[in-house]
C-alpha cells in the first residue's frame, strides 16, 4: 500500500458554540460554553481501502464523517480527498468536481429517501445533477443498471419508499451513491437499523461493490464484529478523540488503549465461549462538561494523577497509534 | 436479479389509487363530507356556469323592466306575468340570477386571494425555515405584524394605499384586483408559519442531506426536496381559508369597499338588500345571505373532515 | 412440578382491516417457570412486541386477542378487562420498555413515582414506601440514592433512566417483568451493564423474564431459554446452549449465521435470501418454506406441528420422524 493514500485528514476539529444567549450571559455573568465535538482528529484512508471509525454517543464520529463530505465546516485542520483541500479558498471548482467522487450512506433508511419521490428518480438524482447521461433514455439505462446492481428488479423503479423494506430502501441508498461513479464513499452506520439477516445481505453487497468497483470506504460504526468484518484500519473515537489507530487484525488482537479493551469486552458472545470478561464502568460522559486530563480517566482501571491533570496525545508505537499515558510509561 | 417477486409489476393508475386509497374509504363514509362537498359542488358548478344556467341577465339594464320590481318568490309578476323563483329587488332584477352571478364573484375573489396567500406564506416559509438566522427573524416578524392586525383592516390599509396610488380612472378595473391582493396579504402568514415549522424538520433529514452532499443548490433544494414535503397541511388549511376569504370579501363588499357595483358579489346582494328587511320585501336580503351561509359552511365542513382523515396520517 | 409464572397457549393476535383479518400472532404456546429468562427472538414483522402486549393486554386497537389462553401462575388473565387488568399489570407484571421516556412521568422526581408504585400495589405508605424506594435505587445501582431520590428523570443519563425504570418495574414484586427491547436504545457498553443488572436483580428477586428483543447478543447474555419467532409463529424453542450452539430449524440457523462475531473467519457472512411475508402475503404451509435451503413437499401445503427434538422444540418438516406418533 504504497501509493499516495486518497483522504487525508489532518488535525480536524470542530465545536458548537452552545452559549446562553447574550442577555443571559450578561444578566447571569455566565461564560460562553463551547462544546467540542472533535479535536486533532488525524489519519489517512488509502485507497480501496475501508477505515472505520468507532465509537459511542458523544465520540464524535458522526461530525467527523459530516466534515468530511463537506456538510459541516470544520473549525480546525482540514480534510484533502485526491488532493483537493475541502476547506482551502480559491479550490471552488476543484471541490465541485470533487463532489461527485463522494458520496453518504446513511444510517437511516427510513429518512435517506425523499418520501415523495419515486425510486427511480432518487437513484437518478446524481446522474442528472452532474450530467453523466445525456437523453431521458440514458438515465433510465443508467438507472435499471444501477437498482439491478444492488439486487432490486428494475420493474420496481416506480415505486415510492414507503412500498419497500428497510433493506431495500438501504439498497436503493447504494444505488443512488453508487450513481455518481465515487471513488470515495462515508457510510454512517449503514447496517444499525436493519434487521441481522438483512444486515448480512447489506455488509456482503458493499463488499462486493467496493471489490468491483474499486470503492474507498470510510465506515462509521458501533458495533465492533461489523468492523471487523468489513475494515482493513480502524480508529477509535472517545469523546471527539482518536484514542487508538491500528490495523483490524491488530486491534483485535491486542487492543492497547484501555476504552478499547472496554469496547471490546461488551461485545456479547455468541459462541458462549465463556471467555473471561471484566465488568464495565460508568457511562460515556457528556461533551459539554467534559472530564480534566485524559477524557476517559474516570472509567480508567489504570487512571493515575497524570491522566487526571494532562491529556495524553497520539502517540505512534510500532503498531499502533496510541493515546494513553499507561500504555506509553508502559504501565499497561 | 430481484430479491423478491420475480415480476415487474405494473403500476395502477392514479385515479385507481385514488379511490382505493384510506382517504377515499374514509370520505364514503362521512356522511357530513358526502353532504357538504355535494352542496359545494352544485354551488361552485352552478356559479361558475352562471351565463348559461342563469334564467335572467340581472345586470344588463335592457331586460329590466322596473314594472316588474318587488315581485314575491314564486309569485307572477303583475305587470307581466313572469314567475321569479326567488322574487325580484328593487330594479327588477331576478334575485336567484343575481345570486348566481354574484356567488362567482365571490368564488372567483375567494379562489384568487387563497391562491396569492398560499403561494406568497409557502414561499415565505420555506425560505425562512430552511435559511434560518436573521432572514428567519425578519419574516417571522412581519408575520407576527400579519397576525396581530384583524384581517379586514389589513384589507382596508391595502386599499385605501391602493386607492391613491392607482389613477381613478382604472379604479373600477383594478378593483377586483386589488381586492384579491388585499384579502391575499391579509391571510398568508399562517401558511408561512406551518410551512415554516415543517421545513425546519425536514431540513435536518438525511435525504436533504444526501442532496446537500452531491452539491445541489439550496433554491433546488427547497423547491425539489423540501416543498413536496410541507405542503401537506397546506391545502387542508387553505381550504378553511376559501370560507373565510369569501365571508372577508362579503365584509368588504358590505363596507362598500370591495367589488365596484358593477360586479356585485353577494356581499354587495347583502348590502343592498338589508334596507328592505324590515319594509317587506324580505327575500331581497334573505336568499343572497342564505347562500352566503351554505357556500361558506359547505366549504369549511369539507376542510375540516379533510384535516381530520388527513390527521392519522400525519404521525 | 412448580405451576409456570406464565404459561401462553396457542395465542392468536388478529387486526381487522377493511380488506380482511390479518394474523400477527399465529398459534403461539410457550411457558416461563418462577426465576427463569425466556428470550424471544425475531426480526420486526415477526409479531414478537405483539404477543408482549396481548399477554398483558396493552394491544392497540383495533388488534384484538382472537384466540388462546394466558395464565398467570394458574389463572386465566386473558379475558380480564379495565380495573380488573390495571391492577393485575400493576401489581404483578412489570414493564420495561425501549424508551426510557415510556414510563418515566418527566414531570414527577422518580422517588415520588416509585413512591406511587409502591404505596398503590404493596401495603405500605409514607416513610416505609419511601425507604423501600431508596433501597431499590441503591439495588440498580444508581449512586448516592438519597440525593438523587428527588431528581427528575431529564437529571439522569440514557442508561441511569433505564436503571430507574428497572426498579419502577420491580417496585410492586412483581412476578413476571416483560422487557421489550430494553437495552436497543442505549450505548454498546451501557448495554452491557444494563444486561447484567436484569439478569442479576431477577435471579435475586425470583422473578421471571420474558426478554422480547432482535439482538441475538443480548439474549446470549441473558436468557436461560429461547424461543426463535418468525412471521407470527415461533419455530424454535429450547435452552439458549442448544438453540446458540445446535439450531435445529433452518431460519434459526440462518440467523445466528448472518451475524458477525468477533471470532468467525468467514469471508462473507452468511445470508438468507428474500424477506420475511408481509402479513398481507403469506405464503401456505410453513411460512419460511420460500427461503428454506432445505426445502421439502410437505413444507409447500402443511404446516409444521412443535416437534420435540433433544430438548428443544422445532416447528419443521425436517424432523418428521421424531413426529411421528409411537
Amino acid at each position: 500500500m504504497s501509493a499516495a493514500p486518497l483522504v487525508t485528514v489532518e488535525n480536524l476539529g470542530r465545536s458548537f458554540d452552545v452559549s446562553r444567549p447574550w442577555l443571559n450571559r450578561v444578566i447571569e455573568r455566565e461564560k460562553r460554553r463551547l462544546l467540542v465535538a472533535a479535536a486533532g482528529v488525524t489519519f489517512t484512508i488509502g485507497r480501496k481501502q475501508t477505515f472505520a471509525l468507532v465509537g459511542e454517543s458523544g465520540s464524535g464520529k458522526t461530525t467527523v464523517a459530516r466534515m468530511m463530505v463537506g456538510l459541516i465546516a470544520p473549525t480546525t485542520g482540514d480534510v484533502v480527498i485526491d488532493g483537493v483541500s475541502m476547506t482551502a479558498r480559491g479550490q471552488d471548482a476543484e471541490r465541485r468536481r470533487l463532489r461527485r467522487r463522494i458520496h453518504m450512506i446513511f444510517q437511516n433508511p427510513y429518512a435517506s429517501l425523499n418520501p415523495r419521490w419515486r425510486a427511480r428518480d432518487i437513484v437518478a438524482e446524481p446522474i442528472r445533477a452532474f450530467g453523466l447521461a445525456g437523453s431521458r433514455g440514458d438515465v433510465d439505462t443508467e438507472v435499471s443498471k444501477l437498482l439491478r446492481l444492488v439486487g432490486l428488479d428494475p420493474g420496481d423503479s416506480g415505486k415510492y419508499p414507503h412500498e419497500f423494506s428497510g433493506g431495500q430502501r438501504q439498497r436503493i441508498a447504494i444505488a443512488r451513491a453508487l450513481a455518481s461513479r465515487p471513488d470515495f464513499i462515508v457510510c454512517d452506520e449503514p447496517t444499525s437499523a436493519l434487521d441481522v439477516s438483512v444486515q448480512a445481505q447489506t455488509l456482503n453487497l458493499m463488499r462486493d461493490l467496493q471489490d468491483r468497483f474499486g470503492l474507498t470506504y470510510l465506515l462509521i460504526s458501533h458495533n465492533l464484529a461489523v468492523v471487523r468484518h468489513m475494515a482493513s484500519r480502524v480508529g477509535v473515537m472517545y469523546l471527539g478523540r482518536l484514542v487508538e489507530i491500528a490495523d483490524v487484525r491488530e486491534i483485535f488482537r491486542a487492543p492497547r488503549h484501555p476504552y478499547t479493551r472496554m469496547l471490546l469486552e461488551a461485545v456479547p458472545d455468541l459462541a458462549l465461549s465463556g471467555r473471561p470478561r471484566k465488568p464495565i464502568a460508568g457511562e460515556p460522559p457528556n461533551p459539554i462538561d467534559p472530564p480534566t486530563g485524559c477524557a476517559f480517566h474516570p472509567r480508567c482501571p489504570h487512571a493515575t494523577d497524570r491522566c487526571r491533570r494532562e491529556a495524553p496525545p497520539l502517540t505512534t508505537l510500532p503498531s499502533v497509534m496510541v493515546a494513553c499515558h499507561g500504555v506509553t510509561e508502559g504501565r499497561i | 436479479m430481484s430479491m423478491d417477486s420475480p415480476l415487474p409489476q405494473r403500476q395502477p393508475g392514479v385515479l385507481r389509487r385514488a379511490w382505493d386509497s384510506d382517504l377515499a374509504w374514509s370520505f364514503c363514509r362521512s356522511p357530513v363530507a358526502v353532504g357538504a362537498s355535494i352542496v359545494a359542488a352544485v354551488m361552485i358548478l352552478a356559479a361558475v356556469l352562471a351565463p348559461w344556467v342563469a334564467p335572467h341577465t340581472p345586470f344588463d339594464a335592457a331586460t329590466l323592466n322596473l314594472m316588474e320590481g318587488f315581485s314575491p318568490p314564486g309569485e307572477p309578476s303583475p305587470v307581466s306575468g313572469r314567475v321569479f323563483l326567488l322574487g325580484t329587488d328593487g330594479q327588477g332584477r331576478d334575485v336567484l340570477s343575481a345570486i348566481l352571478y354574484g356567488a362567482r364573484v365571490s368564488l372567483l375573489v375567494g379562489f384568487a386571494s387563497v391562491l396569492f396567500s398560499v403561494v406568497l406564506g409557502v414561499s415565505l416559509g420555506l425560505v425562512s425555515g430552511y435559511v434560518g438566522g436573521r432572514t428567519d427573524a425578519l419574516i417571522m416578524r412581519i408575520a407576527d405584524i400579519q397576525l396581530s392586525l384583524p384581517a379586514i383592516l389589513i384589507a382596508l390599509l391595502v386599499f385605501g394605499v391602493a386607492r391613491g396610488l392607482i389613477q381613478p380612472a382604472y379604479h373600477e378595473e383594478a378593483a377586483i384586483a386589488v381586492l384579491i391582493v388585499a384579502i391575499g396579504l391579509s391571510n398568508w402568514a399562517q401558511y408561512a408559519r406551518t410551512v415554516r415549522g415543517s421545513t425546519l424538520v425536514e431540513r435536518n433529514k438525511d435525504y436533504v442531506l444526501a442532496a446537500r452532499v452531491m452539491g445541489r443548490p439550496v433554491t433546488a433544494i427547497m423547491r425539489e426536496h423540501v416543498l413536496p414535503n410541507v405542503v401537506g397541511p397546506v391545502l387542508v388549511i387553505a381550504t378553511i381559508n376559501l370560507a373565510l376569504a369569501i365571508i372577508e370579501e362579503a365584509t368588504l363588499s358590505f363596507l362598500g369597499v370591495g367589488v365596484p357595483p358593477t360586479q356585485p358579489s353577494l356581499g354587495t346582494l347583502i348590502r343592498l338588500g338589508q334596507q328592505f328587511l324590515f319594509s317587506g320585501e324580505w327575500w331581497i336580503l334573505l336568499f343572497p345571505a342564505l347562500a352566503l351561509v351554505l357556500l361558506a359552511l359547505s366549504i369549511n365542513l369539507l376542510g375540516d373532515w379533510l384535516r381530520d382523515a388527513l390527521n392519522p396520517r400525519l404521525r | 412440578m412448580s405451576v409456570p409464572v406464565l404459561s401462553v397457549l396457542n395465542l392468536r393476535v388478529e387486526f381487522p382491516t377493511r380488506r380482511g383479518s390479518l394474523t400477527a400472532v399465529d398459534g403461539v404456546s410457550f411457558d416461563i417457570m418462577p426465576g427463569e429468562v425466556l428470550g424471544l427472538v425475531g426480526e420486526s414483522g415477526a409479531g414478537k412486541s405483539v404477543t408482549g402486549a396481548a399477554v398483558i393486554g396493552l394491544l392497540d386497537p383495533p388488534g384484538r386477542l382472537a384466540g388462546g389462553e394466558v395464565r398467570l401462575a394458574g389463572e386465566r388473565i386473558d379475558r380480564l378487562r379495565g380495573e380488573a387488568m390495571r391492577r393485575l399489570r400493576g401489581k404483578h407484571i412489570g414493564m420495561v420498555f425501549q424508551d426510557p421516556m415510556t414510563s418515566l412521568n418527566p414531570l414527577m422526581r422518580i422517588g415520588d413515582q416509585l413512591v406511587e408504585t409502591i404505596s398503590a400495589h404493596l401495603d405500605m405508605s409514607g416513610d416505609a414506601a419511601r425507604e423501600r424506594a431508596r433501597v431499590l435505587l441503591s439495588e440498580v445501582g444508581i449512586p448516592a440514592p438519597d440525593l438523587r431520590i428527588d431528581d427528575y428523570p431529564h437529571q439522569f443519563s440514557g442508561g441511569m433512566r433505564q436503571r430507574v425504570v428497572l426498579a419502577l418495574a420491580l417496585a410492586a414484586e412483581p412476578r413476571l417483568i416483560i422487557a421489550d427491547e430494553p437495552t436497543t436504545a442505549l450505548d454498546v457498553s451501557v448495554q452491557a451493564q444494563i444486561i447484567a443488572l436484569l439478569k442479576r436483580l431477577c435471579a435475586q428477586h425470583g422473578v421471571a423474564v420474558l426478554l422480547i428483543t432482535h439482538d441475538m447478543g443480548v439474549i446470549a447474555e441473558t436468557a436461560d431459554r429461547v424461543a426463535v419467532m418468525y412471521a407470527g409463529r415461533i419455530v424454535e424453542i429450547g435452552p439458549l446452549r442448544a438453540v446458540l450452539a445446535q439450531p435445529l430449524h433452518p431460519y434459526t440457523q440462518g440467523l445466528i449465521g448472518a451475524i458477525p462475531t468477533l471470532d468467525s473467519e468467514l469471508d462473507r457472512l452468511v445470508q438468507i435470501p428474500g424477506s420475511m411475508p408481509r402479513l398481507t402475503n403469506m405464503p401456505p404451509g410453513c411460512a419460511f418454506h420460500p427461503r428454506c435451503p432445505r426445502v421439502l413437499a410437505p413444507c409447500r401445503t402443511e404446516r409444521p406441528p412443535q416437534i420435540d427434538v433433544a430438548r428443544s422444540t422445532a416447528a419443521c418438516w425436517l424432523y418428521r420422524e421424531q413426529a411421528v406418533a409411537p
